[in-house]
């Protein structure tokens, strides 16, 4: 899982109220060559949240990421390319997503986020 | 392939790893899957500005539907509730991000996060209760209103499905039409057994439903131009109806409309009289 997939998830375990974002603990992480696309980019920065986007690599072991960042950055090829790696490049192969309000753990095994809910939490 | 899988066992039972190795090497059934999600890409009518958008693959299964849509340029996040589908996926080394997880619990998405969603051959898995506590309307609620909010306004989300018969077309449809979407089915090749496909639909926060996009017949075999002519149109008061086309009936309404807009445009219309629109004697 990359962290553009991260930051669209939430927990929906019934009765969360705001269950994003899910907190993530990295036990490997893998970087994958995916190819740049600018105007990608600059669509995905519109829609990311950019706090759960920091905090979320930095969980990751990459700070590289300025805390704040508004839409002039997008000019600058060395933002572009962070991001970019950040956003597409790595990826959580092995750990666990928690709930932030209910502190469940969602396993990621192999990539893969395990998302299914017990059934007394739908 | 005979039976209906989805009548077999639940979906995570049926595609063990035997099975999903099977459906994903077979060539034929590839060719299926490939072509039905070209035709469902089609349907969502991407804004063709070259720039990559990002898709969700509902059911996305060993990645057969995703990778047509890598090879379209985009990116996709895919969910399926089988894991040895996911594991054959990861084999196979597709481009998207798979989740594991059952579309019948609702995605937990963020609102407005994706640029189109398609599902090939799987929500009709949905119309089972596979579990003592699974309630296939309560399941396609949470399906279809988490669908609608993870989903930009505008966009849309195209289904391939096999429904049964009309009650399974009305129960998939109508609580699609409930979470806020507009649509209908699109049926291809509608006069052939063998050919015949159907598609679910459905745009996202349109005040104003779309026409919906003409079938393919064996004439217009390339033909994804969207035109007037409906097959079926659902609307979200009117859930499964197929509505009448009164385009051809031009009655006194139509005209009054019509002289309106003339009129507005600054045309010399007549006035409206007691014989505007009256249906007129068949003289010889
Ligand atoms: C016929 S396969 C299609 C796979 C892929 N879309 C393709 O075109 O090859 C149907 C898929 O739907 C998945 N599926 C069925 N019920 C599901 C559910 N409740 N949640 C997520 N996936 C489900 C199955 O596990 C299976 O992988």
């Amino acid at each position: 899982m990359g962290l553009l997939t991260h930051n669209m998830l939430s927990s929906n375990i019934r009765g969360v109220v705001n269950g994003f974002p899910l907190r993530i603990e990295a036990v490997k992480v893998v970087e994958k060559n995916v190819e740049m696309n600018t105007d990608f980019l600059k669509n995905m920065f519109e829609k990311i949240d950019w706090k759960a986007f920091v905090e979320a690599s930095i969980s990751m072991g990459y700070t590289e990421l300025p805390k704040e960042a508004d839409s002039s950055l997008l000019d600058s090829d060395d933002f572009l390319n962070r991001f970019h790696h950040a956003l597409l490049e790595l990826h959580l192969e092995e750990g666990a997503l928690v709930c932030p309000e209910t502190r469940r753990r969602f396993p990621v095994s192999k990539g893969i986020p395990h998302m299914l809910l017990h059934e007394d939490e739908v | 392939m005979g039976s209906r899988p989805e009548a077999v066992a639940p979906p995570e039972i049926f595609y063990d790893d035997d099975t999903a190795r099977k459906y994903t090497s077979n060539s034929r059934n590839i060719q299926i899957q490939t072509s039905m999600t070209e035709r469902a890409l089609e349907l969502l009518n991407l804004p063709k500005d070259g720039v990559p958008k990002l898709l969700l693959d509902i059911g996305c299964g060993s990645g057969l539907s995703g990778e047509v849509i890598t090879e379209s340029g985009h990116h996709w996040v895919g969910l399926d509730i089988a894991p040895s589908m996911l594991d054959i996926a990861l084999d196979r080394e597709v481009e998207g991000d798979l989740l594991l997880g059952d579309m019948g619990q609702g995605l937990g998405l963020r609102f407005g996060m994706f640029d189109g969603a398609i599902g090939i051959s799987t929500i009709q898995w949905l119309c089972n209760a596979d579990k003592s506590f699974h309630n296939p309307h309560l399941r396609l609620k949470a399906f279809f209103t988490s669908l609608y909010k993870c989903l930009t306004n505008g966009a849309r989300a195209v289904f391939q499905v096999y429904p049964e018969n009309d009650d399974q077309r009305e129960l998939l449809s109508s609580p699609a039409m409930k979470a806020g979407f507009s649509g209908g089915i699109v049926v291809d090749y509608k006069d052939s057994p063998k050919k015949r496909k159907e598609y679910l639909f459905l745009v996202c926060g349109q005040e104003v439903p779309l026409p919906l996009p003409e079938g393919r017949t064996e004439d217009n075999d390339d033909s994804g131009s969207e035109t007037n002519k409906t097959v079926h149109v659902l609307d979200r008061r009117r859930p499964w109806k197929i509505q009448k086309n009164n385009k051809s009936e031009k009655g006194r309404e139509w005209i009054k409309r019509k002289k309106e807009q003339m009129r507005r445009r600054g045309d010399d219309v007549p006035p409206d009289t007691k014989y505007t629109g009256r249906k007129r004697k068949n003289h010889f």
